[in-house]
């Protein structure tokens, strides 16, 4: 049988209409859209999907069961190995992961395995009514430390081996980057609370209001008895570039920007939080965060919004489908291009003008792309006396996190790098601390929701053999 | 849910809360501060802890009702709950090589300043307070600071109560007049405290203030709070809110503390009708 070359289409919103709300833009596949694209499988033997996914799902074998209808089949495979399948299935970076080794996508388009992950949680959640077999205790109890992508994947992992595990979780409500950085728009805020909620169903415990080194510290923890400690404590600190003008009103981290619309609901027309309904808004970054941020901006009204970013298309960092989505959307992309101050308006005639100090602009330097740099990516150089000034009454900094140092200055014996990043060791996650594991953001910096639950898996794998062997 | 174990009104617009919030209450020092939600769809707001009481697992906040959050908050009753309530958050204010210091508090701002007092107390120091009010009516824990001050000043702008005048002149006749304070601490509204800063500034008498800006998660996630502090720019929720009151461009801090100017004046209205329909 002839193999379709492309994927099957993933049915989305309308560009415009979806530019106005917050709905979710990817509508999801029905059943049989999900069993064609299942047919396109190869089921080839060499598997290069498996290696290619950080949690290493059995691919072809959830697919199998796709093929065949049997979607609980597929979500019990799918299980086995990820805590959050219908996280995944809308945030992963499938192009560079297990689509971007499939054997289908030497010759054709890969396989749509991120569009079927999701299909196939999205229909477990929808028609599973039973019970989820809660494991039998084995008596030794662990403390995760942050309810975000790697936490929850830990949690889930001891948990389904018996652990009794704790989530201390700093904010109000748990989920991490899921709920105050993705938007709904991408990711259902009711989506990540039914994962929440599986997980809590085989006996996680999650303590909301708890910032650990503050209210309880990691020795404090083991004193009550705990016995290891994972630390997926998130990337912390935003960053911002220290150039004139940052401390404007109308200029935002992204973290404040998307914190505000996700977590603090100002998404909702009739939220108590306040944040800047802007006409120009300049997003500056490229990642998937600054794409989170520039949409948002535009669903809240903005009648423009512009991705300033020093290299070109080619090293845009953020998501494909991310990227397309947002040029669907009319989202302006202003490559090469550095921005080199902030301006804001100043009333020389009146020092009460209400106006005074809020943004005006964005000042740019043009540049071109020199040698690459030891990541091998091109570095952008600036070329002299191009500058320029931007319209923006908003501008947002999406240029990554500095690691938070709360836990570190307050638990003796864990080791940090020179950017801040706790120390571990790779395979395991060990940090230099016996019993303290860490992973995720608070090790790497800001990288995706994916990485951090393969990190989260390995040291639940590690901490059951600490214990065990103990 | 946090139970609100005692509530007592300081004056027409500050109140007094003790909060049931067992863990923070064992953990907080004079100069932290917490978060709260008073409901599911509330704003989270900080706070400076006013006190706690380790046996009793209580932490008392003190609050002048200012916008919308804080009406939510007023109208709780004694034994009602609120959603949500973290903490300590911060650093605490530095005691160390301090015997003798002046607290100047200013309006609500006296709240947070009156732990500090009574932590320099505790430590052996001189502490010397001064507290200023708009008038009369709004003076608020005169007889606390009394009990931990070797010496009281009350000021208030009319002269309806204590002394007539701003902070700053007892606080410069004390400087002129031979007091060697190791430090100053200035806790109060952002003009006060730069006026605070540059009655001291120019003899040289270390100053501390306690920087309250706008704020969500406290932990040093979303960078809300960020504040030029001798050229640099620093977190108030994991930095402060001490900092050195010589190097923090007030300036700055003011204007950025209007973001929202307008904002809030919608919600306070829009809360003051719905307090009204319900009366």
């Amino acid at each position: 049988m002839a193999v379709l070359p492309k994927k099957n289409a993933m049915p989305v919103q309308d560009p415009q209409v979806r530019a106005h709300n917050f709905d979710e833009v990817a509508l999801g596949y029905g059943r049989e859209v999900a069993m064609a694209e299942a047919q396109r499988c190869l089921n080839c033997k060499n598997k290069p999907c498996v290696s290619g996914c950080p949690v290493n799902i059995a691919i072809p074998d959830f697919i199998s069961k796709v093929k065949e209808g049997d979607f609980e089949g597929a979500y019990e495979i799918i299980s086995r190995s990820s805590s959050l399948p219908a996280v995944c299935g809308r945030v992963c970076p499938q192009e560079t992961q297990c689509e971007g080794k499939c054997t289908l996508g030497i010759k054709f388009e890969p396989v749509g395995i991120g569009r079927l992950e999701r299909f196939v949680a999205d229909y477990h959640n929808a028609n599973f009514n039973g019970k989820a077999n809660v494991p039998l205790s084995n008596g030794h109890r662990v403390v995760v430390i942050g309810s975000g992508p790697s936490g929850l994947t830990c949690a889930g992992d001891l948990a389904k081996k018996g652990y009794k595990v704790t989530i201390f979780e700093a904010l109000h409500l748990a989920g991490g980057v899921l709920v105050y950085g993705i938007p709904e728009f991408r990711l259902p805020k009711n989506i990540v609370a039914k994962e929440i909620e599986t997980l809590k169903s085989y006996g996680v415990d999650i303590q909301t209001n708890v910032v650990i080194g503050k209210t309880i510290t990691v020795d404090e923890l083991f004193a009550m008895g705990y016995e290891a400690v994972f630390v997926g404590s998130g990337a912390g600190l935003p960053r911002f570039m220290g150039i004139p003008g940052e401390s404007l009103k109308g200029v935002y981290s992204a973290n404040e920007f998307l914190t505000r619309s996700n977590l603090m609901k100002a998404y909702e027309g009739d939220s108590r939080t306040p944040i800047m309904h802007a006409k120009h808004v300049a997003v500056v970054g490229g990642g998937n965060v600054a794409m989170d941020a520039a949409r948002t901006a535009l669903r809240l009204g903005a009648d423009s919004v512009s991705i300033v970013y020093r290299r070109s298309m080619e090293e845009l960092p953020a998501r494909k489908e991310e990227v397309e989505h947002a040029m669907e959307e009319g989202i302006k992309f202003e490559l090469l291009r550095n921005p080199v101050e902030i301006i804001g308006y100043e009333n020389p005639e009146d020092k009460r003008d209400p106006k005074n100090g809020f943004v005006t602009g964005l000042k740019v330097i043009r540049c071109e792309l020199g040698e690459p740099d030891e990541k091998g990516r091109r570095r952008p150089v600036e070329i002299a006396g191009s500058e320029y000034v931007m319209d923006a009454d908003c501008v947002i900094m999406a240029i990554g996190t500095s690691p938070n140092p709360l836990i570190k200055s307050t638990t003796d014996g864990l080791d940090v790098n020179k950017h801040g990043g706790i120390i571990v060791e790779e395979s395991t996650g060990a940090t230099s601390r016996a019993g303290v594991y860490a992973g995720g953001d608070a090790v790497t910096g800001a990288a995706t929701v994916i990485l951090a639950m393969g990190a989260g898996k390995t040291a639940a794998k590690a901490i059951d053999e600490y214990i065990s062997s103990k | 849910m946090y139970r609100i174990v005692n509530k007592k009104e300081l004056n027409p617009t500050v109140t007094m809360m003790d909060i049931y919030a067992p863990l923070v209450a064992d953990k907080a020092l004079a100069g932290q501060f917490i978060i709260l939600r008073v409901d599911g769809d509330g704003e989270r707001i900080p706070l400076t802890v006013a006190g706690c009481d380790k046996e009793a697992g209580t932490v008392k906040i003190i609050f002048q009702v200012v916008g919308g959050t804080t009406m939510r908050l007023n109208a709780k009753k004694q034994g009602e709950y609120i959603s949500d309530f973290v903490g300590p958050l911060g650093r605490p204010t530095e005691t160390d090589g301090v015997k003798k210091v002046c607290i100047v508090g200013g309006g609500v701002g006296c709240a947070i300043a009156l732990p500090v007092a009574k932590r320099f107390k505790e430590l052996g120091c001189e502490v010397h307070s001064i507290i200023g009010f708009r008038n009369k009516d709004l003076v608020i824990l005169e007889d606390e600071f009394a009990a931990c001050s070797d010496k009281l000043t009350v000021m208030t702008d009319d002269g309806s109560y204590g002394r007539q005048g701003v902070v700053t002149a007892p606080l410069k006749e004390g400087i002129e007049g031979g007091e060697n304070y190791d430090k100053v601490i200035a806790i109060g509204p952002l003009i006060m405290m730069k006026f605070v800063v540059a009655t001291t500034k120019p003899f040289g008498v270390p100053t501390v203030v306690s920087m309250n800006p706008i704020m969500i998660d406290g932990t040093g996630m979303c960078g809300g709070c960020r504040l030029t502090v001798g050229g640099k720019m620093k977190f108030a929720c994991v930095d402060g809110p001490d900092f050195d009151g010589f190097e923090v461009d007030f300036d700055e801090a003011m204007r950025r503390s209007s973001m929202y100017s307008d904002f809030e004046k919608r919600e306070r209205e829009l809360s003051c009708n719905l307090f009204k329909k319900e009366a």
